[in-house]
């Protein structure tokens, strides 16, 4: 069974969710602790949701430079899968994997909402099983959401296709290009700022036209994953 | 001049006069000096500034009898915060026995802890139990918006950690002043961001609350914050010292300067117009800290490094220590150097005093200790041995190697001053009852009523609180199976059985302004009511009950009225009080606020994939309107928003009607008979048929012809009335006669009176009038954003 490590740092809070997010998808999720120098050779990375040291000094700037964090950046050069959600995607733009950073949102407050949004490329780690531009809802929640980056890293990777998910309808934080999650150029280290591990469960995702609650657009990044792994076993 | 004084550094602005001169009056060298025991005793004519801490000069007496001789100043910092009103209940003890007396077996056979532990304890079956309880925070939140409502919500959740729980939902209720006073976005702003960014970050869904905006609360608004935690029956911890050798062990934040006097400074007084400020006596919360400091608690109790953990809020080491070792079967012993400080330049008495947050204290044995600091450790929190439990049943305090508290601990925290305070019925009351809305006029055309509706749709208590609520995290911990803008608040606590809870705050103080007691009861009713509505069995009540100066016999009297009336419709209900807060001295000036208790209450659903939502999903499932429609607008949202009136007497409540009502949408929603149910309250059928439609932009066709005849009430009063024990349900066809034959079983009154429409969204009212969704959707959205800023995505 393919195994995915979670990530714990003082101050995750969907860490758990991310685990359940794994079971649901069908692989064993790992629980990794911050202080370790130890990813139990896990074949996948998840740095979960939450507010790591509290978000001090500026978000995921601390938790980068966590023990295990190095142990991460190592895996991510072997090529081995990295899901960052939401303040793991501010960590993995603090640890210079991902381009780009993420600041206060252009409104100011904090934002809970379902969100629509795009899936532009497939062909990363962690968005295989979505059909190329496939349009999916998933609760966004954050303070700090604006995505930046100078224009010319914008049109790098605009062109290089490294813009994976796109907010659609609503841009909820003031992101440039309406950018909501974005791969390096070797498409194993995705961030993402919306949470996908919050829509894998009927019952307790988003609503949807069908039903309440019923929203499980999330969990392909989770399958996603999981088939690749499988497909390179 | 000491530290404790007002001036030299402006810490405490207590009292307009006199200066405070301190709590080292006795020498010329304050820095060097400490009032030990032995001092005490020797100098029993020293002044000491009792009544700018808040003490009575009867209560000193009585702490110099008790002592048989003056109080340090240490001991005299310890009594004059723990016999505060905030802290001692002192007005109110006499009248919330009620709650613990007025039981039946039904009402508590599922009660694991009722009143007077941090928070009650509901067993709700499969081994799992519930904790929960309400507080106010709303002095600090008018000073100091941000940190005031940041902090209510951080003590509340301490407190359920404190039951051995870990904390999975916060709701809250807030009363602001008119939404379009010049001071209110300040305190909305502050107030809304504080509860957004300390429960964010804690990782804790918020799943409802209710929002109030009225003048009567322009100087003096209200931040009642909730906590609910779950835990395995036996994790049941209790805050007891007990086992003589125990370590006392104080973790998480360092004590500072901050919030000293909170709670007999800030909670236990009235503001006083042009005085002084008080925003040093506001805490000032990190989130983080506390965040840090729930996991490593539950990793110490999953451990059982830990014998008993007291939480450090209002009154800080002054209330945990005394506290502790008054439920305890010994002593204590601290040693007050030990406490590890922000600011090392603290006086013993600060720090007795200080209500920096983030703070607990365990009791831990021996042999544990070493296990206990890996624990803290591994969380990077720091920690420090202050004592242990003893024999000698005085809980004894050094400082510098010298005593400065010897005191007997039940006497600081149990057997504090019980005031029975004079009662006196307004003699305005008559005047206000006789004043009813009968004398207002009733449109009976199309056109007007449907103006009226729209008004009432928009207004601001009304109106959708998106503005409010888009600010709370509502997913985190992925088991939030119904949250604003349902009628109910519910979370899965079983990942396998699904079995869950619901729950629901309210209150209406226009009508406890009319009359306490039945408004009071109207609250019970309606958080009964939201609770039922969601699929679940209402099953406990805690209540926070913010009302003015208890020495304002009027005041007391409303007091006394709200309190018989939970207590006897809890009876009535059979279900139990288990715990909750008192808030007094919340008035500007002489003006107090309407009463406003606040009842929350907790509900159990075997499974939530039985929930049941509060708008209509569905094309075609026809519409039920259960209970009786009476001619009740007084005091109703219809009253204050179309006529600015306030008078008459309040909608009458049978609670067992309300019972029987709850156990029909109980069997139901168990036999999937209702495709959705919303509760009837403010703003009568009109709103609840508005926000039905709002819910998932479902349309309906209704009449309200059969109510009319049948109930003998006009349209106005069909649409508009308040009255109580009333539900609407929308169920499928091929469900209709299951659902009759259920109703008619129980011969609850029931009238079709609709059908939704999927494919014309909007609400058409037969002969009257038709609103299109746009419309209801503009009016109702609009209102918080135009006076505090937009909303993502409108």
């Amino acid at each position: 069974m393919t195994r995915i490590g979670v990530v714990t740092f003082p101050g995750s809070l969907d860490d758990r969710d991310a685990q359940r997010a794994v079971r649901i998808a069908g692989a064993e999720p790992v629980a990794l602790w911050h202080g370790d120098h130890d990813l139990h050779n896990v074949d996948a990375i998840v740095l979960p949701g939450g507010f790591s040291y509290g978000d001090y000094l500026r978000c995921g700037a601390i938790a980068s430079l966590s023990p295990i964090m190095a142990d991460v950046i190592d895996a991510a050069g072997r090529g081995v899968p990295v899901l960052g959600i939401c303040n793991g995607f501010q960590m993995l733009t603090e640890a210079r994997l991902l381009p780009g950073g993420l600041i206060r949102n252009d409104h100011g407050s904090f934002i809970c909402r379902d969100q629509r949004l795009r899936v532009e490329n497939t062909n990363t780690a962690w968005t295989g099983s979505f059909e190329a531009d496939q349009e999916i809802v998933i609760p966004l929640k954050n303070g700090e959401g604006g995505y930046i980056a100078d224009s010319e890293t914008l049109d790098r990777i605009e062109g290089e296709g490294q813009v994976v998910v796109r907010y659609l309808g609503t841009n909820p934080n003031g992101s440039l290009r309406d950018i909501a999650g974005v791969t390096n150029d070797r498409g194993n280290v995705v961030g993402i700022m919306p949470h996908p591990e919050h829509a894998v469960e009927a019952g307790f995702g988003p609503d949807t036209p069908a039903a309440m609650r019923s929203g499980i657009d999330g969990l392909g990044f989770f399958t996603s994953v999981i088939e690749r792994m499988l497909a390179n076993a | 001049m000491g530290r404790l004084s007002l001036g030299a550094n402006g810490r405490i602005k207590a009292r307009p006069s006199p200066p405070i001169g301190a709590l080292r009056l006795v020498t010329s060298r304050p820095e060097l000096f400490v009032d030990t025991v032995e001092n005490a005793a020797a100098t029993p004519e020293n002044e000491q500034p009792y009544a700018a801490l808040g003490l009575k000069p009867d209560e000193y007496e009585q702490i110099k009898q008790l002592l048989g001789r003056r109080p340090t100043s240490g001991e005299l910092a310890m009594y004059s915060v723990m016999w505060s009103e905030h802290c001692s209940y002192k007005s109110s003890k006499i009248y919330l026995r009620q709650f613990g007396e007025k039981t039946t077996e039904a009402s508590t056979k599922n009660l694991m802890v009722g009143m007077g532990q941090n928070a009650g304890v509901v067993d709700i079956g499969e081994g799992w139990a519930v904790t929960f309880k309400v507080e106010s925070h709303n002095s600090p939140s008018f000073i100091e918006p941000f940190q005031g409502a940041a902090t209510g919500v951080g003590g509340i959740v301490r407190d359920i950690i404190s039951m051995g729980a870990r904390p999975v939902a916060v709701m809250d209720a807030l009363r602001f002043g008119a939404i379009d006073a010049p001071d209110t976005a300040r305190v909305v702003h502050g107030a809304v961001a504080g509860i957004s960014s300390y429960g964010n970050c804690l990782g804790l869904p918020n799943i409802g609350g209710e929002t109030w905006f009225d003048p009567i609360y322009q100087g003096n608004p209200l931040v009642n914050a909730l906590a609910v935690g779950v835990l395995r029956h036996e994790d049941l911890h209790l805050a007891n010292a007990t086992g003589v050798g125990n370590k006392v062990v104080l973790f998480g934040a360092r004590t500072g300067g901050d919030g000293i006097g909170g709670a007999s400074i800030l909670a236990s007084d009235s503001f006083e117009e042009g005085g002084a400020t008080k925003r040093p006596a506001v805490q000032v919360g990190d989130p983080f800290a506390e965040k840090v400091l729930i996991e490593c608690c539950l990793e110490l109790f999953a451990g059982e490094l830990v014998e008993a953990i007291q939480d450090l809020g209002a009154a800080g080491i002054s209330c945990a220590t005394s506290e502790l070792a008054a439920n305890g079967d010994g002593g204590m012993h601290v040693d007050l150097d030990s406490v590890l400080l922000r600011d090392p330049s603290l006086t013993a008495e600060e720090i007795l005093m200080s209500e920096s947050q983030e703070r607990m204290m365990a009791i831990v044995a021996p042999d544990k200790l070493d296990a206990f600091l890996a624990v803290t450790s591994k969380w990077d929190v720091e920690t420090s041995v202050l004592g242990e439990v003893d024999d000698s049943g005085r809980l004894t305090i050094d400082w510098h190697g010298e005593r400065i508290v010897d005191v007997d601990p039940t006497t600081v925290a149990v057997d504090g001053p019980i005031y029975e305070r004079p009662v006196a019925r307004p003699d305005w009351l008559d005047a206000l009852q006789a004043d009813t809305a009968a004398a207002l006029p009733r449109p009976s055309s199309g056109d007007e009523l449907r103006h009226q509706l729209l008004a009432l749709l928009g207004s601001p208590n009304l109106a959708d609180p998106s503005w409010i609520t888009d600010q709370y995290d509502r997913y985190v911990m992925g088991n939030t199976a119904l949250s604003f803008p349902d009628d109910a608040g519910m979370v899965r606590v079983d990942e396998e059985s699904g079995l869950g809870f619901a729950i629901a705050l309210d209150a209406n103080g226009r009508y406890c302004q009319l009359d306490p007691r039945a408004g009071a009861r109207l609250a019970l009713a309606e958080a009964h009511r939201n609770v039922a509505v969601s699929g679940a069995t209402p099953a406990a009540v805690s209540d926070c009950l913010n009302f003015g100066s208890p020495e304002n016999p009027e005041v007391m009297w409303q007091f006394v009225q709200a309190v018989e009336g939970l207590a006897d419709g809890c009876l009535e209900l059979e279900i139990p009080v288990t715990g909750g807060n008192v808030s007094f001295y919340n008035q500007t000036g002489d003006t107090p606020i309407h009463p406003t208790p606040v009842v929350a209450v907790l509900g159990v659903i075997d499974d939530v994939a039985h929930r049941i939502p509060s708008g209509w999903q569905d094309e075609g499932d026809n519409i039920y309107l259960l209970g009786v429609t009476r001619t009740e607008l007084d005091g109703s949202a219809w009253a204050d928003v179309l006529h600015n009136h306030l008078g008459g007497l309040p909608p009458v409540v049978d609670f067992a009607e309300e019972k029987a009502l709850a156990s029909l949408i109980a069997a139901g929603g168990k036999q999937s008979l209702i495709a959705s149910a919303h509760d009837l309250a403010d703003g009568g059928l009109a709103q609840a048929l508005a926000e039905c439609v709002l819910r998932f932009g479902v349309g309906a066709r209704v009449w309200l012809t059969e109510i009319m005849e049948r109930d003998g009430v006009d349209a106005t009063t069909a649409l508009f009335s308040e009255s109580a024990g009333r539900v609407l349900v929308s169920v499928p066809r091929e469900d209709d006669v299951r659902f009759r034959g259920l109703c008619d079983g129980r011969g609850y009154p029931v009238l079709r009176i609709g059908v939704t429409d999927a494919a014309a969204p909007a609400l058409e009212v037969q002969d009257l009038f038709r609103i299109e969704l746009d419309e209801l959707a503009r009016v109702h959205r609009g209102t918080l954003p135009a006076h505090f800023g937009p909303t993502v995505g409108a």
